[in-house]
């Protein structure tokens, strides 16, 4: 029941928000069901409930992660939606707020669901709910840019369509009509006897499906468009919770692979594409002069990293997924705050942006500490993780790996570094307004709390996520430092 | 060497003038026109054989030898054919290669022969029967490799005999496909529309007719002749796939050429009289989506 | 062998070419709709055993791609200037020759792929790649906007017609799933495809590439 509520509250309430007539109450639905959806996802850390729904959905330690994540970098986002609102006129007009939780809706089905059809469902269902958020009817460039995330994506999901009928041919084939084929644990416990072609055809297909929803390069031609183009808590919403939950999907098509024994084949795949979009990251990052396109490409570099540590196993996938948790956090918090510049400058270009440090001391500040953060520079959460990562790396007697990495990490850091700090420093621009700008609570406030909890990640790991990490990790053939 | 098969050649020798007829024909009731007597090619060619031929002073002997190939390889390959849906007179492996050759032989000369006038007429006639001959030949053997692969035969007496019942029974689409693809090859090369007209006296818009243009007396009645059977070829050979005979008591399967060469003939004369000619840029389409259907014939049994 | 599935799958295969040779929009989506029902046919002929199952599935099929889906790529080019693909980078005979590739290329592959069983038809799984490869030739060699969106429904459908044979091993409500979220994603493809030919007055995609490193 508790389950079906996370899925059903954001889904009921996009409902509610659409029928509503007053606009003024459609932010109260959305920060209300956000709330909402935080509590019993909380609920559901604690209690784990085993499976509800008639078996389709169940709680587990990687699906928990990602939901968690979701839904906290959804309350932050609806609470700066409700400072963006009164400045910004909403894409997708009266279906913004519906638009928002039905994201919500389908991320959680997602993340909870226990069958491969369903998990389709719920990620081809995020890129619609999502579309029409980065549509401006007035600016051609979010037309170009929602066209090619509808065209791009819709054809990767599609090729993950076919990847999750492979796997039902896989286990039909061998296994033959016993238990329901594509249901996450008769897939595991029958991994096995799984047909090992088919399932090899499969994983391919899940993962340059679900990889092009990821930004996996040469698959992520849309991400800087759509996260550039799209309006500020978009952006923050897709690139915080979006990319995570279509790692997840890949993610599971990693937990057959790993339970039928078939790891040579997957890990070689998952480190080619995955470094493969740190390169091209970190290419596209040198001499990029959009801000919001820069922390797009960052996030292909973020991906990339995951991927990478899923293919390095062991300490690494720890390190992966704690890594996604806390770059979850950061990049939704930059995004928020790139908004928060975007308002009072009106520009997109890094050049055109300086003194921000004095014209928006609370932003300014946070872009810096977020580009810290996002660098894994201690003591934020992903330190430790990069840590775990490169250990894994060195551990398995893959050195060359761990050095590519951070090399390319370095390149990164000193691509976005001189541009955050361009824009940082320097005199605050003449303005009809002196500097500094009285900063809006409600736009200020979202980004720091996210980044403060990443500090507190970094210092800390609570035991009980330690172990859900471990649990998560395990799941997909890594291990706990 | 049977007596079924040398009745059935005799008898479309002396019925394949009726052919070009029957489909004009059949234009001409659909039009609301009488038309031309059934019997009319037969009175052409008497009068056309009693006259003298005249040869322009620019022409050398190709175009005087080419009536005879033509007519010749039309005779030879109709001497392959399985007409009484049995074999050929001289049927033998893999002489379905040489049924396509030898009626590309006889293409080559009439252009050849076109060419040897000297006039641009005939010599853009000659550009385009060979220019759609390009597209027609690979759709022909698509089709006879389609049908060899379907009843795992060689020769055009096996693919159309006994086999092709029982491959009829197996890949009924792969082999209606087949014969679609064929019915489009047959309007090719026997110049009916909607890849000719064969109506027209227009010379830009001619194909078939443009060519033999220069040729008059023996030699044109030779040559229409000569189109005609080929005609009744192609008719003989859509019939074949379509309706296998091997099974049927050898008069019964003579006789059944007659009906079947008379209905081919009458349905090109509804597909002419219902379509309008193609634009001659638009014949390569149409022709290549016959080798596409025969191709897809040959993908489907490949396996 | 199944006859009656194998004949509906050759016919998905034909109206494929179809779609490869023909430049007017409307055509184009008139066979989208022919294959749409033919999409219908297969769940009858999967072999599953008749029952509330196939019948919602044929029904929804029926209704969603033959139905809706074409009356929404209607609405979105009514007030289109120009309804033909005006420069696709290959001809009709070019498209042909791909798509006979891209048959032969599937047949060749699937004859590898092990055998699969719950297949009630023999020929799905190259039809079914040969489809998804012809729509990644429409994707790849027109400009119109709404030619693209055909060229995904297409792959959409390749893969559809796997999927409709393991209609006895999927539950109803997955793939009622599937068919709402296509149902969905174009119908937002359609507004976009509105917008752009709105916007830009030609609905060329290719006028789309002001977002550039």
């Amino acid at each position: 029941m508790l389950l079906l509520a996370i899925v059903l509250v954001p889904a009921l309430g996009a409902v509610a928000a659409y029928l509503d007539q007053a606009p003024a109450r459609r932010a109260a639905w959305l920060v209300g069901c956000a709330a909402l959806h935080l509590a019993l996802t909380a609920v559901a850390w604690r209690l784990a409930p085993a499976a509800g729904a008639m078996g389709w959905l169940a709680f587990d330690p990687l699906g928990g992660l990602v939901l968690g994540a979701v839904s906290i970098v959804f309350v932050a986002v609806a609470c700066y939606a409700v400072g963006y609102l009164r400045r910004e006129d909403p894409r997708g007009g009266r279906a913004f707020v519906s638009c928002l939780l039905a994201f919500l809706a389908s991320a959680s089905l997602v993340a909870l669901t226990r069958h491969f059809g369903l998990l389709w469902v719920g990620m081809e269902a995020t890129t619609l709910a999502t579309a029409p958020l980065i549509y401006d009817p007035s600016d051609r460039h979010s037309l170009e840019a929602v066209w090619k995330y509808l065209m791009i994506c819709s054809v990767g999901i599609a090729l993950a369509l076919l990847g999750t009928f492979f796997l039902a041919t896989a286990h039909l084939t061998a296994v033959g009509p016993h238990g329901a084929p594509l249901m996450l644990p008769d897939l595991l416990a029958r991994a096995d006897a799984l047909h090992p072609a088919w399932l090899r055809a499969a994983f391919v297909f899940l993962l340059i499906g679900f990889g092009t929803k990821m930004g996996l390069a040469p698959m992520h031609t849309w991400l800087p468009d759509a996260h550039g183009e799209a309006p500020s808590p978009i952006s923050a919403l897709l690139s915080g919770a979006l990319l995570n939950v279509a790692f997840l999907a890949v993610l599971r098509g990693c937990q057959v692979v790993h339970a039928a024994g078939q790891d040579g084949f997957a890990r070689p795949l998952l480190i080619g594409f995955g470094l493969l979009s740190m390169l091209v990251a970190a290419a596209f990052l040198l001499g990029q002069e959009n801000y919001k396109r820069m922390l797009a490409y960052s996030s292909i570099e973020q991906m990339g990293i995951l991927a990478v540590g899923v293919g390095l196993s062991g300490v690494a996938t720890f390190g992966a997924l704690l890594q996604m948790v806390g770059a979850s956090l950061t990049k939704a918090s930059l995004f928020l705050v790139a908004g928060n510049v975007l308002i009072v400058y009106g520009t997109k270009r890094t050049r055109e942006v300086s003194g921000l440090l004095r014209a928006m001391p609370v932003s300014g500040a946070l872009l810096v500490t977020g580009l810290f953060a996002i660098s894994a520079a201690p003591p934020f959460a992903l330190f430790p993780g990069e840590l775990a990562l490169l250990a894994g790396a060195v551990r398995g007697g893959r050195t060359w790996i761990a050095v590519v990495m951070i090399l390319l990490q370095a390149t990164v850091f000193m691509a976005m570094g001189a541009a955050v700090l361009g824009m940082a420093l320097g005199p605050a621009p003449a303005g009809p307004r002196p500097a500094p700008i009285r900063e809006d609570r409600w736009l200020v406030l979202p980004p720091l709390g996210l980044l403060l909890l990443v500090l507190l990640l970094g210092l800390g790991l609570p035991p009980a996520l330690r172990g859900a990490l471990a649990a998560a990790a395990a799941t997909v053939g890594g291990g706990a430092p | 060497m049977t007596a079924s098969a040398i009745g059935a050649l005799a008898l479309i020798l002396v019925v394949a003038p009726l052919l070009p007829a029957l489909a004009g024909r059949t234009v001409a009731f659909l039009t609301g026109r009488r038309g031309a007597p059934l019997l009319q090619p037969y009175r052409d060619l008497a009068k056309l054989l009693g006259k003298g031929a005249v040869y322009s002073r620019t022409t050398t002997g190709v175009f005087r030898l080419a009536p005879a190939v033509v007519l010749g390889a039309a005779l030879v390959a109709a001497g392959l054919l399985p007409l009484d849906g049995r074999r050929g007179l001289a049927g033998f492996g893999g002489d379905m290669i040489a049924f396509a050759g030898l009626l590309a032989l006889g293409r080559l000369l009439l252009a050849l022969a076109g060419l040897d006038t000297g006039s641009s007429f005939e010599g853009m006639g000659a550009s385009r029967e060979l220019g759609f001959a390009t597209f027609s030949e690979p759709a022909l053997f698509l089709v006879l490799g389609a049908l060899a692969l379907a009843t795992g035969e060689s020769s055009l007496g096996g693919m159309l005999g006994a086999p092709l019942a029982r491959a009829w029974a197996r890949a009924p689409a792969t082999l209606a496909m087949v014969g679609v693809s064929l019915g489009i090859v047959l309007l090719a090369e026997a110049s009916r529309g909607p890849v000719d007209d064969p109506a027209t006296h227009l010379e830009l818009t001619m194909i078939h007719e443009v060519t033999i243009l220069d040729h008059g007396g023996p030699d044109l009645g030779i040559l229409l002749y000569g189109s005609a059977l080929k005609f009744a070829l192609f008719a003989a050979l859509l019939a074949g796939t379509f309706l296998p005979r091997a099974a049927w008591p050898a008069p019964l399967a003579v006789a059944a050429l007659l009906p079947a060469l008379a209905l081919v003939a009458i349905l090109v004369g509804v597909i002419e009289s219902a379509m309008a000619r193609l634009r001659l840029v638009q014949v390569p389409h149409l022709l290549t989506g016959a080798a596409a259907l025969a191709a897809l014939g040959v993908v489907l049994r490949v396996r | 062998m199944d006859r009656f599935g194998d004949v509906v799958l050759l016919l998905v295969l034909m109206t494929n070419f179809a779609v490869l040779v023909t430049g007017r929009l409307s055509a184009c989506i008139r066979i989208m709709t022919a294959q749409g029902v033919l999409l219908a046919m297969l769940p009858l002929a999967s072999g599953a055993r008749f029952g509330v199952h196939i019948a919602v599935l044929t029904a929804g099929t029926l209704a969603i791609k033959a139905g809706v889906l074409p009356r929404i790529l209607r609405w979105a080019i009514r007030e289109a200037p120009v309804r033909r693909e005006l420069a696709p980078s290959i001809g009709p005979i070019g498209g042909v020759l791909l798509g006979l590739a891209a048959v032969g290329l599937a047949f060749g592959v699937a004859t590898r792929l092990p055998h699969a069983a719950g297949l009630a038809v023999e020929g799905l799984v190259p039809v079914s790649l040969a489809s998804l490869m012809m729509g990644f030739v429409v994707l790849t060699t027109r400009q119109k906007a709404l030619s693209l969106v055909i060229g995904y429904l297409m792959l959409e459908n390749g893969i559809y017609v796997f999927g409709l044979t393991l209609a006895g091993d999927i539950p109803l409500l997955v793939e009622l799933g599937v068919l709402l979220d296509v149902f969905v994603g174009v119908f937002i493809m359609g507004l976009v495809v509105f917008q752009i030919q709105r916007e830009l007055e030609s609905q060329d995609s290719r006028r789309l590439t002001e977002l550039r490193d």
